[in-house]
């Protein structure tokens, strides 16, 4: 499988990340050259292996059913780069 | 007086538990080695007055008869990917540039309760995504290393733990904290002839760690030796009910147990990893280990992990499929960097900011797991390699019938130069061929000097355990430390 650059503007977008022209141009040739190379996979035979989920097997713990978010409206703003009052601010989103 | 930057862990520790120094006089030599070595571009942010009050602390401490910890007075680098609180955090990227954690991870936490004080945070590849230190946004790490064809061309301090390599060959502090998604503790380890080890997925938490594949992700130490690996590694490890994949199991006595007298044990050698081609230099190194750990009284035998070949192309698709969905996070509205252009939505602000925090090779494997995991592709890509990653584990747990331990090279070659490689990304991302089968399995692994090549370059020799056998890991570092007489270092240059 190769992409070419509607493809890469598309991952682009799915990304949520800007790309020029010429960005575009080049990632074609980059991500053909990564892919083109993990297509060695599809020699392997994988009959009956089920995928990896967990490399060491571990129960998942559940926690007890409470309160836990630690009160600390505060500290989780402390770093947004645009807050209002006591929320995150967004560039208007309904016309 | 003591030169205490030729002090280890251990010996620091010893000599202020016994009262022959202060740890602040430890803590203020190492302040001054680090703002002295500035050349080297290994810290992000210094924090001496940190290192100075954490030492202040443990003098106190002694001076009431108080118990110490198990890194009492030893002054640390902290790699960049730590969330400390109050201390800017950045994964040494734009995106997280002026980012204040309010928290502090849970190893980073563990090795302060333990004693441990803070000379600075380290630079390191952006997100941890690098095999050379050379995606950092704050600037290329420069190894202390030098060829010795009386040239003076900067080399790589390996990637992604490069501050935290660099810094330690350097003797600005005597161990740092390294994580290892793919080889980031291992191969920065091997290219400045330090010692490093990866534990057991899941014997460090990955809380307040900035993620970058966390099924792979584990934290560890890298120190100047095996026993300063030991001790450090027990004071970062242990169950953490924040992170979900901590392990709950108790942290064995790794320093005192250690031991290395390999009678009885078994020590594979992976046919599969004698590559084609194979740098002369590495083979000798790798025949000279055989020969010590068979001195330590251990026995060789044959072994073959034949799927060893898929595990770097899988792990290419693992690791950014699993950075796209992590990274998704940085959206420019609860933390790190925000770009809004004029007049822009929603949606442009979060193109716009993940365009301009990202660096190039962030970009590439976010936008590369991005597509195998699109709608089409996630069988053929995600679901495959996840399957080929199952048969690499099995590989593994085949060769326990035989073996106890595997022996192998950490990286095929030496450090390489600043911008030798970074103009193609797949040669870049076969410099981890030897180190990405442990990742993917979740094995222990160690890197340890095996001696230089003819260039003169530390060359590191790799250790592979069943899963939560660090010991026998440490054990047969150290066997091979006794024996390789491994004590060049980096002339200072800087």
């Amino acid at each position: 499988m190769s992409v070419d650059k509607d493809t890469v503007n598309k991952i682009a977008r799915l990304s949520r990340i800007a790309i020029s022209d010429a960005e575009a141009d080049k990632m074609v040739g980059e991500l053909n050259g990564i892919l083109a190379w993990v297509e060695q996979l599809g020699e392997v035979d994988v009959t009956g292996v089920e995928p990896m989920t967990a490399v060491i097997s571990n129960k998942l713990r559940l926690r007890d059913d409470v309160v836990t978010d630690g009160d600390v409206r505060d500290k989780v703003l402390a770093n947004a780069p645009a807050k209002e009052g006591s929320f995150f601010g967004v560039p208007k989103v309904i016309e | 007086m003591t030169d205490f930057s030729r002090l280890g862990v251990a010996a620091i520790r010893d000599g202020v538990a016994n009262g022959e120094f202060k740890a602040v006089e430890v803590a203020e030599a190492l302040n001054t080695r680090v703002a002295g070595a500035k050349a080297l571009n290994a810290f992000i942010v210094e924090t001496p007055e940190m290192a100075v009050a954490a030492a202040q602390a443990v003098d106190a401490d002694r001076a009431a008869g108080k118990p110490l910890g198990k890194m009492a007075g030893v002054p640390i680098g902290m790699k960049d990917l730590f969330c400390t609180e109050g201390v800017q955090t950045t994964a040494a990227s734009h995106m997280l540039e002026g980012f204040v954690p309010t928290y502090e991870s849970t190893v980073s936490a563990n090795l302060w309760k333990a004693g441990a004080g803070m000379l600075g945070k380290l630079n390191l590849d952006q997100f941890a995504m690098g095999s050379s230190n050379e995606t950092s946004y704050f600037g290329n790490v420069i190894s202390p290393w030098r060829r010795n064809d009386g040239g003076n061309a900067a080399l790589a301090p390996g990637g992604s733990s490069g501050g935290s390599s660099s810094a330690i060959a350097a003797r600005l502090c005597p161990a740092a904290t390294g994580t290892d998604t793919g080889g980031s503790i291992r191969q920065p380890a091997a290219f400045v002839g330090i010692s490093g080890i990866k534990p057991t997925y899941g014997r460090c938490s990955r809380w307040g760690v900035v993620a970058f594949a966390s099924s792979l992700d584990q934290a560890g130490p890298m120190a100047r030796d095996v026993r300063d690996c030991a001790i450090m590694l027990e004071a970062m490890a242990g169950f953490d009910p924040k992170d979900s994949t901590s392990l709950d199991l108790p942290v064995p006595a790794w320093e005192a147990a250690l031991n290395s007298d390999l009678k009885g044990k078994r020590i594979g050698i992976p046919r599969e990893y004698r590559l084609d081609g194979i740098d002369e230099d590495i083979a000798k190194m790798w025949d000279n280990g055989i020969a010590w750990l068979k001195d330590a009284g251990a026995e060789i035998v044959d072994i073959s992990l034949p799927h060893t070949k898929y595990a770097l192309p899988a792990y290419y698709i693992i690791a950014p499929a699993e950075a796209s969905s992590n990274l998704a996070r940085y959206d420019g509205v609860r933390f790190g960097l925000r770009d809004l252009p004029e007049g822009a939505g929603l949606q442009d602000m979060y193109a716009a900011t993940r365009a301009a925090g990202f660096g190039e090779e962030v970009r590439r494997r976010i936008m590369i797991g991005t597509y195998v995991l699109s709608a089409g592709f996630y069988d053929a890509y995600y679901t495959q390699a996840q399957k080929v990653r199952a048969l690499i584990a099995r590989d593994f747990e085949n060769a326990w019938a035989s073996c106890d331990l595997i022996l192998a090279p950490t990286a095929p070659s030496a450090a390489f130069g600043l911008g030798e490689k970074n103009a193609d990304p797949l040669s870049m991302y076969l410099n981890d061929v030897f180190a990405v089968p442990a990742s993917l399995a979740g094995l222990p692994a160690m890197s340890v000097p095996g001696g230089l090549d003819k260039q003169g370059l530390p060359l590191g020799l790799q250790i592979i355990g069943k899963a939560l056998d660090e010991q026998a890991v440490l054990n047969a570092g150290l066997a091979i430390e006794q024996r390789s007489g491994f004590t060049a270092e980096a002339g200072e240059w800087w």
